[in-house]
């Protein structure tokens, strides 16, 4: 065995190196974004990404492998969840003004990201199967690969369709509300929430702080409600 | 810090528990969100005898320091999507469509709602 060979055999099963390339990815990824001033195009979960991606190809390293390390970044995301009962707290005034907007946006939000996913493929041919996979595509991963196991659909499918989901309304957002003049930042926060879970509300704290508050609220009761209405909508769109 | 963040885990694991033991449809960690804001409420309403780091900014700047890196957190999860993009393969074109026309169509059903109705209710 060469040196070489055995260095590699030692880095690439711990837990060090794939979390030092984790990290790496992220901090070029988010010192672009900062540097074209949080440009949409330059989001830094989609650049990181596709930047370990390349990693794990070339070095024809497992994903099961990888995540040994990058499981430590990944377990982040609970207690980030659970702090965002801080900026929620500070803005607790601003928040309870407008419980009835955001009611209201929940549900015909809620129901035109369902209605509108399940048509649109349905019309284009897509199989009722995958169907089942795409309805729950709008909600934070966990919640959403549960819908689907429970009515018999592919798990790894949603998975997918969801973090593309995220990256999607994540570039999106800022162009398309421009364009329509909204100011509002609870409501441009509240709909990225909605409409991209997780990966929307990083994209709404990086733009104003009250965005990010009013997103991860959308994002808490988004995950609820289309539990709740991915059947409904499934039996009667079918 | 430390402080904070055990704080910040046993909330989470107190939502792991209460939505594993009555199967509730919420995660864990979303319960945990609504348990810490009922102790940042509790810590408000009877102030002293406290951790200095609960009620000094601490708690307030590890949460936020979490927050201000949400991004780096889907990394690991997205990092899975892309050797798994060929559960796409024989529909990609149709998905890639459903997925743009719903995401937009979304983002400005809730936008003008919640702006709608903020205005009607004069907010």
């Amino acid at each position: 065995m060469s040196g070489d060979f055995a260095l590699w055999v030692f880095l690439s099963r711990t837990p060090l190196l794939w979390l030092t390339v984790t990290l790496t990815a992220y901090v070029i990824a988010d010192r672009v974004s900062a540097a074209t001033g949080r440009h949409p195009l330059a989001n830094p979960v989609l650049h990181a990404i596709w930047m370990v991606g390349l990693v794990l190809v070339v070095t024809r390293t497992p994903y099961a492998v990888y995540f040994e390390g990058a499981q430590f970044v990944h377990f982040l995301l609970g207690p980030a969840t659970v702090a965002l009962a801080i900026p929620l707290y500070e803005h607790r005034k601003t928040v309870t003004r407008v419980l009835l907007p955001m009611l209201a946006a929940l549900v015909v939000g809620s129901t035109v990201a369902l209605v509108a996913g399940i048509g649109t493929a349905k019309l284009l041919g897509v199989p009722d199967a995958i169907l089942v996979a795409l309805a729950p595509k709008s909600v934070t991963a966990s919640v959403a690969m549960g819908i689907t196991s429970a009515l018999g659909g592919d798990p790894t499918l949603t998975a997918v369709l969801v973090i593309l989901t995220g990256i999607l309304g994540a570039i999106m957002v800022t162009p398309l509300l421009d364009r329509l003049g909204i100011k509002d930042y609870r409501a441009r926060g509240f709909a990225v929430g909605l409409a991209a879970h997780g990966i929307g509300t990083a994209r709404a704290f990086q733009v104003s702080e009250v965005a990010g508050t009013f997103a991860g609220i959308a994002m808490g009761l988004n995950a609820f409600l289309t539990a709740v209405l991915v059947p409904v909508a499934l039996a009667l769109l079918r | 810090m430390i402080l904070s963040l055990t704080l910040l885990l046993l909330c989470q694991l107190a939502g792991e528990i209460l939505a594993r033991t009555f199967a509730l449809p919420v995660p864990g960690p979303v319960i945990g969100m609504a348990l810490l804001l009922g102790v940042l409420g509790l810590r408000d309403r009877r102030p002293g005898g406290l951790p200095a780091p609960l009620t000094d900014g601490t708690l307030e700047r590890t949460g936020k320091g979490l927050l201000a890196h949400l991004s780096l957190l889907f990394v690991p999860a997205g990092a899975g999507v892309i050797g798994r993009l060929d559960v796409l393969a024989a529909h990609g074109p149709a998905l890639a469509v459903a997925l743009v026309v719903s995401t937009a169509l979304a983002l400005v059903a809730t936008v003008y709602t919640f702006s709608f109705v903020a205005r009607r209710t004069g907010r």
